[in-house]
């Protein structure tokens, strides 16, 4: 499979189709409902601010894409950090509560809902590790 | 990256209660419970303190397994108390009580339940904490973990925030000499679950291995001997500070799927903590082996176990386990707790939905799924060995 370029709208598309494609979340998941911005901030390489709108719902996705600002689409939690984080999240070398706890990210929204759903959380990471990714 | 984050001062061993004279403040409000002040260390640390120049004021309403209203009520006092010290005195339910109304004094705006790393507190603007454990095994004296019980849900909510950490920790083996047997086994086996899941937590650090090691190397020493014997003062000072190695061991990395599912169990069925936690440890071992198979072998190299192979020594460690708790006529399953299998069985699904949600899922070697959550709590009920 050819390797799709992160942050981008092929990523996220396909980001959905694999999240949709795994029962491991499904299961994990299947009580949760809520919406997230996904935010890659400016750093090494990466220009603007990139937002992915990402509705997660029961299980599945909903619906994922980008967003043009942070301003545009009114999410109930905002996951946000430094590309280059989001690069090291990929790649699996942080965690996405670990790096909450160490300030890599930052979350706007219920934590106490969050941490309900954390094998969720790490499925979804999971998820994104199985598309082939050409970081900037 | 990572923190380890500890009390900027513990204070141990015989006659370390009397670091309170040097404690520089004006007002101390002491956390504990009934038990603890009948038993007269209320009045003792109270001495200290006013000797250090405080006046002191005592709220003794915690109770084990302790709820929202509790830390409520707490929270109240100390608003109209003003103080600028709290010390916390008791085992864990006092200690964690001590916390969250530290936390709603300095800010009468958030709820027990927003208590989260994520939000900055800014705490030590009104006050600062001690602690001083009178029972072996929580770790909360040095620990960022504030377990609170939502009685409404039948839930143990695991919060957490950096920022209460105590100041001081104290650590003296007088206060825990006067704990009944039963309380010293529940306690010690604690201690010994929180030393053994932070050892093998995917989240484990170079810092925590040593106390985690360290602890678990005095747990299998000394635990049995003052079970045995309440009066042997070597076995309860040195099981007092590896109650503390062990806080400062999980703290810094994470409880793993023994507390997820002792959580579940003791908020449902209205358990001891320690009992609750420590029952499911041969079973989480096996089922962690999967994952962490070399972890364990080291734990059993570190407290003698002979072994060829990395499974004898799995074996030989589950083994170990379920002897301590024999020794110590903990149950080594859930059946032997007294709970029925209709009953048990009922209350599955909650059992699994609250340890699916327990931190302790986040970061341990291997992470269940809904089945195998369900599957370990059937094969801990009825003692059979876990095979998947």
């Amino acid at each position: 499979m050819e390797k799709l370029k992160f942050p981008s709208e092929e990523w996220i598309k396909a980001f959905k189709e694999e999240v949709n494609r795994n029962k491991a979340y499904e299961e994990a998941a299947k009580d949760w409902e809520g919406d997230f911005l996904f935010i890659a901030t400016p750093d090494e390489g990466l220009e603007k601010e990139v937002v992915f709108y990402v509705d997660l719902w029961h299980g599945k996705c909903r619906d994922a894409y980008v967003v043009p600002s942070r301003d545009a689409k009114k999410a109930e939690f905002i996951y946000e950090g430094p590309y280059s984080n989001w690069k090291k999240l990929i790649m699996g070398e942080i965690d996405p509560i670990r790096g909450l706890l160490m300030r890599k990210f930052k979350l706007t929204g219920s934590m106490m809902k969050i941490m309900r759903y954390t094998k969720a959380a790490s499925e979804l990471v999971k998820t994104a590790q199985k598309i082939p990714t050409e970081f900037i | 990256m990572w923190e380890f984050t500890t009390p900027r001062t513990i204070v141990m061993g015989e006659g370390a209660l009397e670091y309170l004279k040097e404690v520089e403040g004006k007002r101390a409000l002491i956390v504990t419970d009934k038990v603890i002040r009948g038993l007269g260390f209320v009045e003792k640390v109270a001495k200290h303190l006013k000797e250090a120049g405080m006046d002191v004021k005592v709220f003794d309403d915690v109770e084990p397994e302790h709820s929202i209203e509790i830390v409520e009520r707490g929270a109240e006092l100390a608003r109209e108390y003003g103080p600028d010290w709290f010390v916390a005195l008791g085992g864990g339910s006092c200690i964690d009580a001590a916390k969250a109304i530290w936390v709603l004094y300095e800010r009468p705006d958030i709820r027990v339940g927003e208590i989260s790393p994520l939000i900055k507190l800014g705490l030590r603007k009104k006050a600062k904490l001690i602690s001083i454990p009178t029972t072996s095994g929580t770790g909360s004296e040095v620990s960022w973990a504030v377990v609170i019980t939502n009685t409404e849900e039948m839930r143990k909510m695991e919060l957490a925030s950096k920022e209460v950490v105590a100041d001081i920790s104290i650590i003296d083996p007088e206060l825990p000499l006067s704990m009944p047997p039963k309380l010293t086994a529940d306690t010690g086996i604690d201690a010994l679950a929180n030393a053994m899941e932070a050892y093998v937590s995917q989240w484990r650090n170079e810092f925590s291995d040593a106390l985690a090691i360290g602890a678990i190397k005095i747990i299998f020493e000394y635990l049995s001997r003052v079970y045995k014997n309440p009066e042997d003062k070597e076995a309860r000072e040195k099981m007092h500070y590896a109650a503390t190695m062990a806080g400062l061991a999980f703290s810094n990395s994470q409880i793993g799927v023994a507390h997820a599912l002792g959580h579940s169990l003791g908020a449902i069925f209205k358990i001891p903590h320690g009992r609750t936690v420590a029952v499911f440890l041969p079973y989480t071992i096996r089922y962690n082996a999967k994952e962490a198979m070399d972890r364990y072998a080291t734990i059993a190299g570190a407290i003698n176990i002979k072994s060829e192979t990395d499974q004898q020594a799995v074996d030989g460690l589950i083994e170990a386990v379920r002897k301590l708790l024999r020794e110590l006529d903990e149950p080594t399953s859930v059946q032997e707790m007294g709970i029925s299998w209709e009953d048990y069985q009922s209350k599955l699904n909650d059992l699994v939905e609250r340890a699916i949600a327990s931190t302790g899922t986040i970061a341990n070697p291997r992470v269940p799924t809904a089945e195998e959550y369900r599957k370990l709590f059937i094969y801990a009920f009825k003692g059979e060995e876990v095979d998947f």
